[in-house]
């Protein structure tokens, strides 16, 4: 069954691990330069992107900041639908309420959609312990639940896995699950989607009950949302007899009208396509067509906490793109894991902190998972500015006890850098040391030392290279009689001169 | 529930205590400013579309329609075709398949057939997608879901330019599925694949005239 994310090491330790994998390193390299790729043309297509990512980050915004509202609209609408409305204030109740609904329909069994929602509460292994089994549908799920692994993107949950690792897993887990995977299987994934369409097709057609999340959540007509390609989804939200919803407060749009916005910003945002295979909606149960039992469970699980911060709130307009995890140097060098939760990449680092607080070591790494380079504020479709509400954490890290040390050192290096002279000597201090300084430090900072190689340390400051490379010049200058008309024109000079003597 | 109810409420209201009494939704600004569609003509650039996403695409004269279902048909040796019940009859009078009518099949007597054909409600030409909303000619859902093979049938006066114009025609009431080419995976290896487990083909019909 599905693993669980607790006890994770902290950022630095997974990734210090990730980025001495060469496989792996590779082929994240790969797979976020394809999909970025994609989105470039796909994005470079519309003229008015920027308008439509400023109408994205509006309506978001709009929805955030009067959601009791919208959440009350949305329960209404879904209710005169014919669903049923569930409030789930945490994991917990989200779990206990999916199992008693699922246990109501005397089913043992669940097909699932792809869904994040349920992969933060842990749905699967909740489910597996009141003697439930759920099983994953999407074909990169599915390689994640048979490998008994964890998933590492949000878009593509197995990029971590190769082709003849995915035949491997195929053929020694599928058996146990239901239709055993073809002996002869090659590794082509032609031949691999289709085994797995095999493994699956029995089960969609018999299963009563399945569970979904959703993209978007209509208020004004309490219509949900579900994009995907394979056409899993559609099995689930047509076949089964029973449709239970799990979906995160913040995926509320206001208005039927506001999908004009979502449904071309999101396929071309995440998979770099104009538009994604599928993508079903429904407003209740239809009669003759589809569940004839609709449950929508409304899960906050921390989103409050998120909402709650004038700043960090942005976090909370992400529609699951992961565009940013696919820009982003950090997370192309670490793979998913690292980041110790289901929302990995810049989006993880800002959401996760949120949702869960920052007192559990993995989370208050998470700010620091980035080297701020703004690339992601960039790609994101709804403009979620993810340095700022990293800095912003960084800073609520950092007021909290128990980071004397890193206080201190910025105490100490704030008195020095706020003076020229003190600089200087200390430049000096440290040059004239460097074969005495050690690849690990010992002591509090070997926080930092024990996940990154210390720098070398070069023989001569900036300062004092610069002050030596002017005094040469001036020198050759003076030695050469040459006159200088102005600054630039005698670095080109002095520059060719260099180039001759080469 | 009602208790998580209040409580969640609660939280968000608390949560938002910077935003001031007296906003209203509208009150924060949502710049349309983008276009309704981005040009082209409408059938070519669905075709161009369509055809990107590997379906199969045919446009046909009034009055070829029939003919072009039965080469469908023939060219895919589809032996059954399922259409939903208000199909126009016409249009499989030339196909030499058994014409299967879906007045409350089962989901294994489905499964048990070639293909299907159904018409649509409306086509976006700059996104090559096809809606569904169970209307006349379209069926339930699980017609177009479970056979492999789907002939989709699209008047050309059916086709508009962009999402914003398609958003505004449909009936969110209605069950809607929005189809862009065959089934597709791009989770090994990001390689695109045709066909997991919705209808691996996809043929369009678009009868212009």
């Amino acid at each position: 069954m599905s693993r669980t994310f607790v006890g994770m090491p902290d950022f630095p330790t997974a990734a210090a691990g990730a980025t001495h994998d060469p496989q792996l390193r590779h082929n994240l390299r790969e797979a976020t330069h394809t999909i970025r790729d994609k989105r470039d043309s796909a994005v470079g297509e519309l003229d008015d992107w920027a308008q439509l990512r400023a109408a994205g980050k509006a309506i978001k915004d709009r929805t955030l900041r009067h959601l009791d509202g919208y959440l009350e609209q949305l329960e209404s609408a879904v209710t005169a639908a014919g669903g049923t409305v569930h409030w789930a204030a945490d994991a917990e109740e989200a779990n206990a309420i999916v199992t008693r609904l699922v246990r109501d329909t005397g089913e043992r069994e669940v097909v699932k959609v792809k869904s994040m929602a349920t992969q933060e509460i842990e749905l699967n292994n909740a489910l597996d312990q009141a003697g439930i089994t759920a099983y994953e549908t999407d074909l990169a799920e599915l390689i994640v639940q048979l490998g008994d692994d964890l998933p590492s993107h949000i878009l593509v949950p197995a990029i971590h896995r190769n082709r003849a690792e995915i035949r491997e897993i195929f053929l020694r887990t599928m058996a146990d699950w239901g239709v055993p995977a073809p002996e002869n299987l090659s590794d082509q994934p032609a031949a691999l989607a289709e085994a797995a369409r095999v493994h699956l097709r029995r089960r969609f057609l018999d299963t009563k009950v399945a569970i979904s999340g959703a993209n978007f959540a209509v208020a004004d007509t309490g219509t949900l949302v579900v994009l995907e390609s394979e056409g899993n989804g559609r099995m689930c939200l047509t076949l089964p007899e029973t449709l239970i919803s799990v979906v995160g407060i913040e995926k509320i749009v206001p208005s039927w009208s506001d999908l004009e916005v979502f449904l071309q910003l999101l396929p071309r945002s995440s998979t770099g396509e104009r538009m994604n295979p599928y993508t079903s909606t429904w407003t209740g149960p239809t009669d003759g067509d589809g569940p004839r039992n609709f449950h929508l469970v409304l899960l906050d699980n921390g989103r409050t906490n998120a909402l709650a911060d004038e700043v960090g709130r942005q976090a909370l307009r992400c529609i699951r793109c992961s565009a940013c995890l696919n820009i982003c140097p950090v997370y192309e060098r670490t793979g998913g894991h690292a980041y110790g939760s289901v929302y990995p990449g810049p989006i993880g680092a800002i959401l996760n902190p949120q949702l869960h607080g920052t007192s559990d070591p993995v989370d208050a790494s998470l700010p620091y998972a980035s080297s701020l380079c703004g690339a992601c504020y960039e790609v994101c479709p709804v403009a979620i500015d993810i340095p700022e509400v990293l800095v912003h954490l960084r800073e609520r890290v950092v007021s909290e006890p128990g980071h004397a040390a890193e206080k201190a050192t910025m105490g100490a290096a704030g008195w020095v850098l706020n003076d020229g002279r003190r600089l200087g000597l200390a430049q000096r201090a440290i040059g004239a040391a460097r074969s005495m300084v050690p690849r690990h430090i010992p002591g509090p900072p070997s926080a930092w030392t024990d996940t990154r190689d210390l720098p070398d340390i070069p023989e001569k400051s900036f300062r004092q290279w610069w002050r030596k490379r002017e005094k040469a010049q001036e020198d050759e200058t003076t030695g050469a009689r040459q006159p200088r008309e102005d600054g630039a024109e005698g670095r080109q000079r002095s520059d060719r001169r260099g180039g001759e003597r080469s | 529930m009602t208790g998580s109810r209040e409580r969640i409420l609660g939280r968000v209201r608390a949560a938002l205590a910077d935003v001031p009494r007296d906003e209203r939704p509208d009150d924060v600004a949502v710049p349309r400013t983008y276009a309704s569609a981005h040009g082209g003509d409408p059938v070519p650039t669905l075709v161009d579309r369509l055809e990107d996403y590997k379906a199969s695409v045919h446009r046909v004269t009034a009055g070829g329609l029939a003919e072009a279902i039965a080469e469908a048909a023939r060219r895919r040796s589809l032996a059954r075709l399922v259409v939903p019940p208000d199909l126009p009859a016409e249009w499989t009078t030339a196909t030499p398949a058994t014409i299967v009518r879906d007045d409350g099949l089962t989901i294994d007597e489905l499964d048990a057939v070639d293909g299907v054909v159904t018409g649509c409600a409306v086509a976006i030409a700059e996104t090559g997608t096809i809606v569904l909303d169970t209307g006349t000619a379209q069926g339930r859902r699980a017609v177009s879901l479970i056979p492999d093979v789907h002939l989709c049938v699209v008047r050309a006066d059916q086709v508009v330019n962009g999402v914003p114009e398609t958003v505004a025609q449909l009936d969110p009431h209605r069950p809607l599925t929005w189809i862009s080419g065959p089934s597709a995976t791009s989770d090994i290896e990001l390689d695109r694949v045709e066909g997991v487990h919705g209808p691996r083909i996809l043929e369009v019909i678009i009868e212009e005239g």
